[in-house]
């Protein structure tokens, strides 16, 4: 299992929050108030686009999961562009990585939905009457659920490139265009794939949330899965539900043979390793491909018109590697103006974003929001040493059995990718029905989606296991607690951080939908931040919005800083087993 | 044997300075210092020296991948200000692109230079026809041996036709019998003037391939890295190893190398780099210093040994070699003059002593004779809770030296201290103690 690819590569750096986190916050919420100032003055209420109403005749789903699934294509390229383009300005210019690296960080933090309830009468506003906008948004809320890691694990490859094959691309003075594309991209691969494929799996959930929203007095539904299950929702109807769930496993079941198993075969190409590795991806698509004569044909003069591309030299004189280096005081002065600046603009954005917060509120929302913000921390965090708890041992069962873990860990990896809020609603009639106090059953919903990344990544590590040690282990007799504190758990605890976190960060975002779900008409909230969110969303109150998703933001940052930062160096610099 | 063709210089080297860039501009240690040469058409020339000489920093410089901090390398005419035309480099590590086949690595070399695919396609081929890797065409590097891919690296250098080859170690990578093969097909291929190049400049630590291989060998001295002296070879190829003649430059070369490492410069304790606490120390194991002792005080060496045939015997290169004799002489255990290796008197106690006695003798030697490790016990005992914090340390030896070479040195104290009692190290906290945990 390829963990270090996972796109955590940030946590390697210092822990605290500093001026730059204060500074990316200010300029992005900055920039919320700013869409939603705009948005809100172009027209109130907007018109519904006028889309056909969503059938939920069953044989009109295939046509809805054939649009859903274009939409993740459509939000993976311009992730994918997003990730080229950003990534490479930070990694190429000191200035700029000063604050987009930051920027990143922050964005990362914000729940993605939050980005959602703002861009969403953004979109609408940019095309009037028609669905276009609502596309956009839904494509936009994706796009965040995807881009922030594909761009800081192509920024961390760009940072790491073997020495000696930039050496070689200088030596044979390839143009910067050309060791972008012959040596950093290649380079770049293997990670900004797996991230990819990781963040594809958080996808699904956003794109099934995103199909169908209100934000006040607008309502979308999106010919899409999601909102068939919306409607199916709405009405009541659990048959459709239970078909939509089906559809959806069968969409990304598909998703994952056709389109990615071959990438990932494809991408094992690129990693820089010194022998042939044991562990080959295969992937029978790829292999039909390379038999049939025809299609390879046909990609022959795409790959020959990539290699022209790509083999340009595009000297542009402001690319130039080396220009002649300005002296140390003006650099010096063109950095203080450079981060005057942006520290200008971003006291200007903070002070506008606390200025429309302020319209509506005071500082007892404030307040509320920070309980309501511990409450769903307390929620995530007991949730997550209870997922812990049960699924450890669990996965350290299946993984040191190789037999067993070969067939569980696709299904645990699918179970990751598969949207839990499709079955939200069926929680939802369990607690009607049993009348169960939503604050403590609504929570496990929280986790519910994401648990499984604990589990994939438990299993990995215990796979993992040098064998040499476990016969020690047994040849010493060490069992029982001793075996676990002192052989097992050192020896996964990588494996099981990189898990935990990626719940974890799974978890914030899932509050939203999850302290908050509707059946029909019946509606069961629990108190929290994420139930804060959603009805201010509902209610297209921007002030809540802003104040409700900053909080979370915030909390988010230290909660990752102060805790799974220190953890996860601590796992890196001592209890790596390679 | 190739005719040395005369004419003027293909590249010169002029009064070339390199500084370690972190301290501040006056005091910062030179890893090359004035350092001046000239490469001819229809040699091959061998820098040789120790790891931390510089050479590999030289090469670089020469081929315009580092500027130097002062001093100008003049190729056709003209200062070099970046990677220039006509000069290809082959590196230990191979540096092959894996994601290319081994045609596609070859022609890597000539994208930069706008030529026709076709040709280009024709040109690469041809090298690789040349070096012998026919067949090999679509195969990728992680497929190969280490000695098939380092022929890819010289296939690609050579596909360019440059005038000047630089080679980084390129056979150090390598087992004895690919890297013997290698150095042979390369210099039949030169000899019989087969290869489309006009110099070769090769860096290299081990002495018998300079001898074997180079028209003239510069041997630098470390730190600062200063031409030392410069030997020319007038051998025919092939040469032959237990040649009389071949022997006695070797032998030559290494009394050259212990020579100039054993003179001491005033206001200089020992031999490594830096004074005092500055000193770099190299990381050698407290093992191989107790080898080395044990080899030494027995038999047939009874206390001195010749280094080329201690070298030879223990298989041994001199990077591993001589750091870990001039350890010993550090330490007063030994001491190295005209390519041998004396064992003292406390050497001598050293090697019919217990373990006890040894780690006793050896924690005294290491305060007496290394700076830092003396600084590290005084600190410890002045302080009420006998504990300081590794990072105290690692600054202070920052201000002499590059970061790694800090570490480097840190750890090294760590380990010799550790062995001799005289402070204990805690990794999870960094710091140091005067006490073991009981």
């Amino acid at each position: 299992m390829a963990s270090k690819f996972v796109a955590f590569t940030s946590l390697g750096r210092r822990s605290l929050p500093n001026q730059w986190d204060l500074i990316a916050l200010s300029l992005i919420f900055g920039l919320f108030v700013l869409v939603a100032r705009g948005s809100h003055d172009m027209t109130v209420p907007l018109p519904a686009p006028d889309a056909a109403p969503i059938t939920l005749d069953y044989a009109y789903l295939p046509y809805y999961a054939l649009r859903t699934t274009l939409r993740m294509f459509l939000a993976l390229a311009a992730s994918l562009a997003f990730t080229l383009t950003y990534a490479t300005l930070a990694a190429k210019s000191r200035r700029a990585e000063a604050v987009l690296i930051p920027l990143l960080d922050v964005l990362q933090s914000v729940p993605i939905l939050g980005f959602l309830s703002f861009t969403v009468t953004f979109f609408l506003g940019l095309f009037p009457g028609s669905s276009l906008g609502a596309e956009l948004a839904c494509i936009f809320a994706i796009f965040t659920s995807q881009a922030w890691n594909m761009a800081f694990s192509f920024y961390q490859s760009l940072r790491t490139v073997p020495g000696d094959l930039a050496e070689v691309s200088e030596g044979f003075r390839l143009s910067p265009w050309q060791t972008f594309w012959q040596l950093e991209t290649p380079f770049a691969m293997p990670g900004l794939i797996y991230n990819t494929m990781m963040s594809m799996s958080g996808g699904w959930f956003f794109v099934v949330a995103a199909e169908a929203i209100t934000v006040g007095d607008t309502t979308i539904k999106l010919p899409g899965i999601g909102s068939y299950l919306a409607t199916a929702i709405d009405q009541k109807d659990i048959g459709a539900v239970l078909v939509a769930v089906a559809m959806v496993l069968v969409v990304i079941l598909l998703y994952d043979q056709l389109v990615f198993r071959p990438i990932v075969a494809f991408s094992d190409k690129f990693k820089v390793e010194l022998s042939a590795s044991q562990t080959v991806s295969k992937s029978w698509v790829l292999d039909l491909l390379a038999r049939t004569f025809w299609v390879r044909r046909a990609a022959e003069p795409l790959a020959r018109a990539f290699d022209w591309f790509t083999s340009l030299r595009l000297d542009l004189p402001a690319f130039g590697r080396r220009r002649a280096e300005p002296s140390r005081a003006v650099s010096r002065a063109v950095d203080v103006a450079w981060f005057a600046v942006i520290a200008l603009i971003a006291v200007y954005a903070g002070w506008q974003a606390v200025l429309f917060i302020a319209t509506t509120l005071d500082w007892h929302d404030v307040l509320t929001t920070i309980g309501l913000t511990l409450i769903t921390m307390v929620r995530v965090v007991v949730l997550l040493v209870l997922a812990s708890f049960v699924w450890v041992p669990i996965a350290v069962w299946i993984g040191l059995r190789p037999r067993i873990a070969q067939r569980v860990q696709p299904a645990a990896q699918f179970l990751a990718a598969f949207p839990a809020n499709v079955v939200f609603p069926i929680a939802v009639v369990g607690i009607l029905t049993f009348h169960l106090d939503p604050d403590i059953w609504l929570s496990f919903l929280i986790i519910f989606g994401t648990q499984w990344y604990i589990v994939f990544n438990v299993i990995a590590g215990a796979s993992a296991f040098p064998n040499d040690l476990r016969e020690a282990a047994a040849n010493f007799r060490i069992s029982g607690l001793t075996w676990w504190f002192r052989v097992m758990i050192p020896g996964i605890f990588p494996y099981y951080v990189t898990g935990a976190l990626t719940a974890s960060g799974g978890s914030w975002n899932a509050a939203i939908v999850a302290e908050y779900v509707k059946w029909g008409n019946d509606k069961v909230s629990a108190s929290g931040i994420g139930a804060y969110i959603a009805q201010a969303t509902e209610a297209g109150d921007f002030p809540r919005i802003v104040l409700g998703v900053a909080m979370m933001s915030i909390f988010v940052i230290l909660y990752n800083r102060l805790l799974w930062r220190p953890l996860f160096s601590y796992a890196e610099r001592r209890l790596r087993l390679s | 044997m190739l005719e040395e063709v005369k004419g003027g210089p293909l590249l010169e080297v002029r009064h070339v300075s390199q500084r370690y860039k972190g301290g501040s501009d006056d005091e910062a240690p030179a890893v090359l210092d004035d350092v001046s040469t000239t490469l001819s058409r229809g040699e091959i020339v061998g820098l040789l020296g120790r790891s931390g000489c510089g050479k590999s920093t030289l090469l670089r410089i020469v081929s315009g991948l580092i500027r130097p901090s002062a001093g100008e390398v003049v190729y056709q005419g003209k200062a070099l200000t970046g990677p220039a035309d006509g000069v290809a480099m082959v590196f230990q590590s191979f540096a092959l692109f894996p994601w290319l086949s081994v045609l596609e690595n070859v022609e890597i070399g000539l994208k930069a230079l706008k030529i026709a695919p076709d040709e280009a396609r024709r040109r690469a081929l041809a090298a690789i026809d040349l070096i012998g890797l026919d067949g090999y065409e679509s195969a990728y590097p992680k497929e190969l041996s280490g000695g098939m891919r380092q022929r890819v690296g010289f296939a690609r250098a050579v596909v360019t036709h440059p005038n000047i080859l630089l080679m980084d170690e390129p056979f150090s990578a390598l087992d004895v019998l690919t890297a013997e093969t290698l150095r042979s097909d390369l210099i039949d291929l030169w000899s019989e003037g087969r290869l489309p190049i006009k110099s070769i400049l090769m860096v290299t630590h081990n002495i018998e391939e300079a001898v074997l291989m180079c028209d003239r060998i510069l041997v630098l001295s470390s730190h600062p890295g200063r031409i030392a002296s410069e030997i020319r070879v007038t051998l025919p190829h092939p040469r032959n190893r237990l040649d009389p003649v071949f022997r006695q430059l070797v032998d030559n070369i290494y009394a050259l190398m212990t020579r100039r490492s054993a003179s001491k410069q005033p206001g200089k304790d020992g031999l490594f780099p830096g004074t005092g606490i500055g000193m770099v120390l190299p990381r050698v194991s407290t093992n191989s210093l107790a080898g080395l002792i044990e080899e030494v005080a027995a038999e047939p060496y009874s206390g001195r040994a010749d280094l080329p045939h201690l070298a030879d015997s223990l298989q041994m290169e001199i990077d591993d070699l001589f750091p870990i004799a001039e350890t010993l002489q550090l330490m007063r255990f030994a001491e190295l003059e005209e390519g041998d290796i004396k064992l003292t008197g406390a050497g001598r106690r050293f090697a019919d002593a217990e373990v006890d006695a040894r780690k006793k003798q050896f924690g005294d030697h290491l305060i007496a004779y290394v700076p830092l490790a003396a600084r590290i016990k005084r600190v410890l005992d002045e302080r009420p809770s006998h504990v300081a914090n590794a990072a105290r340390f690692r600054e202070e030896l920052e201000d002499y030296m590059s970061e790694d070479y800090a570490e480097k040195t840190l750890r090294s104290a760590i380990n010799w201290g550790r062995y001799g009692e005289v402070y204990a190290y805690d990794e999870d906290n960094r710091s140091f103690s005067l006490e073991n945990p009981t």
